[in-house]
């Protein structure tokens, strides 16, 4: 199996976000997904800064992928979106079905945002291009093997196993409603939250992490526990999405995880503090997402 | 072109409420997870659709079966008899949103009209027109997240026909693209046609106040004479930087009669009620309320009001008692 690093969800200072790709250069990964997801408003690195740092994770071996953005509403978004389609160096990564009608007849992946829940949908994403395809996150490793039962030939099948659930999208940005501010001027104030803002119960128990548009969990969904039974479906690829912490360092443990070198509950436990929250791994289980069902972590 | 009053039946009773007070078609779905209502005792079973379609198409109404969740491998088998079972009742189009569902459909029942359900997250034009040049949909419900100039650039990029939400409970998430629900209960729209389903829901009177509990997760805690509503996951109040408030939405509706000179103007096709949950008194007074204003707006753009009647009546059945343009009006946002 293949370890993919996803895009960074979240919105951080361009010299951060330069110095973090500087580390994932030399990090143990093979995939990296590059480009904005979220927010359009977010403009710290621009297409051909992604571009120049694609170029240089090639150049360091990686395999680059550039994936637009899930929620797609106004013009530019959709001309942001034509110029990445259009990019002609790199793969894409449709999330969108407005993504895939321009990817159509190229060599694209299905992004976790696109709803693909049985096989004729990805048979027809196949036909369209489809070399790779991310499950929806609230997937589970039974409806997982069903679909994959049918799957086209040559299709691979990456899950997202590594980071806090993307559990929505919104029209409202819950960051800017949390400062009072107005979304059309929301003086960025995601820039102050690397991993979130934390949404907790009145009770006290942290429950989501708002995100701009997108709500998280605030748990870490964390299967890495679960590489074996992954191998044996015929999972080809696992995604550790990006914190603004020691990414690196569960990087190498799923490395250490992929080559046999490590237990799943070693390395659950080595992980655990480099987490901002618990885990969670109900979804792969068949279970509510929030629940941790497995070996616990 | 006339803009068409599309009102929820979630029985028969509420279906003939609809008809009989102007709606021009009534959306329906089966008795099972094959749509996103799928709540006890709710919804039609065969025999009981073959009479709703009897009733409508006797007075020049329309029906419209949702069937907008996303069949799984396992269980495809019951969307594929579903569609064959919307086609030979003689529904007058299908609300899918699952891609493959719609290949099938439009295979093997090419006649039969497909809409794309506002679970189909199309959100823009290259969206919505990848979905007619496979398929040929015909119409698409769009999510509720686009204020009306976005809505306005995007009818002008495509001939499909666009319905738009008007009033009822608020997604304020992108439909189809959320899963807060089965993050907390195991069940959502997408896979089992429910948000934070009835089963997983409980209340408790505490020193604290009365409490509502999704799958044990505390959604909010209402003092003494605060008003109680559905517990919906998005519409709780937690507390974000040791403040609690309604961190993602208020518990309110949508409410846009305001804008149905505006709807028209821009070449909206239809208007969209929410609510099969909902009793058939509630479809009556919504459909004769929406009936009236989209008949005047139609006669007199120009001289369109909204009256302070209707707007009573629509605040008196709204969620939270408390009405929003939603993502419409673009300072929502």
């Amino acid at each position: 199996m293949k370890l993919a690093l996803g895009p960074v969800l979240y919105y951080w200072q361009r010299d951060a976000l330069f110095e973090f790709y500087e580390r994932i250069a030399a990090a143990p990964v093979d995939i990296v997904y590059l480009g904005e997801t979220v927010c359009s408003k977010r403009h710290n690195f621009r297409l051909e800064d992604w571009l120049e740092v694609a170029k240089k994770l090639a150049t360091a071996g990686k395999q680059v992928v550039l994936s637009t953005q899930a929620l797609i509403e106004s013009e530019s978004d959709l001309k942001t979106l034509r110029r990445l389609a259009e990019n002609g160096s790199y793969t894409v990564e449709a999330n969108d079905m407005g993504a895939v009608r321009l990817l159509s007849g190229k060599q694209f992946v299905a992004g976790p945002h696109i709803n693909t829940y049985n096989p004729q949908t990805l048979a027809l994403l196949a036909e369209l291009g489809a070399q790779r395809w991310v499950i929806p996150v609230e997937m589970s490793s039974r409806m997982l093997a069903d679909l994959l039962a049918g799957k086209p030939p040559g299709m691979e099948t990456e899950v997202f196993a590594y980071g806090r659930l993307p559990l929505a999208f919104s029209a409202r940005c819950f960051t800017a409603r949390h400062y009072n501010l107005p979304k059309d001027d929301c003086h960025f104030r995601c820039l102050d939250h690397a991993c979130g803002l934390t949404l907790k119960t009145r009770e006290g128990q942290p429950f989501l992490a708002l995100n701009g548009i997108q709500t998280q969990s605030s748990k870490v969904y964390n299967l890495v526990a679960e590489l074996e039974g992954m191998q044996l479906l015929g999972v080809g690829v696992v995604r550790v999405s990006p914190q603004p912490f020691h990414t690196e360092k569960i990087l190498a443990l799923f490395r250490q995880r992929l080559d046999d070198n490590l237990s799943g509950s070693e390395a659950g436990q080595l992980m655990a503090r480099f987490m901002p929250d618990e885990a969670c791994d109900g979804y792969w289980h068949g279970r509510p997402g929030i629940e941790q069902a497995g070996i616990s972590i | 072109m006339s803009l068409e009053l599309v009102c929820p039946a979630g029985s028969l009773p509420a279906l003939k409420a609809a008809v009989d007070n102007g709606a021009d078609c009534v959306y329906i779905g089966f008795r099972d997870n094959t749509n996103a209502r799928a709540f006890a005792g709710l919804n039609f079973d065969l025999p009981g659709t073959s009479e709703a379609v009897r009733y409508a198409h006797a007075r020049g109404k329309k029906v419209f079966l949702a069937l907008n969740t996303y069949p799984q491998a396992a269980n495809w088998h019951l969307w594929q008899e579903a569609v064959g079972n919307a086609a030979e009742a003689g529904v007058d189009a299908v609300i899918l949103a699952d891609a493959g569902l719609m290949r099938y459909a439009s295979r093997t029942y090419p006649e039969l009209r497909l809409h794309l359900s506002v679970q189909g997250s199309a959100t823009n034009y290259e969206a919505i027109n990848f979905y007619h040049e496979h398929f040929g949909i015909r119409r698409a419900v769009l999510p509720r997240v686009l204020s009306l100039p976005q809505v306005e650039q995007l009818v002008q990029h495509t001939q499909v026909e666009i319905e738009l939400f008007g009033f009822g409970g608020l997604c304020v998430m992108v439909e189809g693209r959320c899963v807060l629900s089965s993050y907390i209960t195991g069940e959502s729209p997408n896979t089992a046609g429910v948000c934070s389903p009835a089963k997983a829901v409980r209340w408790q009177q505490t020193p604290q106040g009365l409490e509502s509990r999704l799958n044990g997760v505390l959604l909010d805690r209402y003092a003494d004479g605060e008003n109680a509503g559905y517990p919906t996951l998005c519409k709780g109040r937690f507390d974000v930087n040791d403040e609690t408030y309604y961190a993602i939405e208020e518990p309110v509706s949508l409410n846009t009669l305001e804008l149905v000179p505006e709807m028209i103007r821009i070449g909206i096709s239809a208007v969209k009620i929410e609510g099969r949950q909902r009793s058939p008194v509630y479809v009556e007074q919504v459909t004769k309320v929406w009936r009236s204003a989209i008949d005047t707006a139609t006669k007199n753009a120009g001289s369109y009001a909204v009256e302070p009647a209707w707007m009573n009546q629509l605040n008196k059945l709204a969620e939270g008692q408390h009405h929003t343009l939603g993502a419409y009006h673009r300072p929502w946002k």
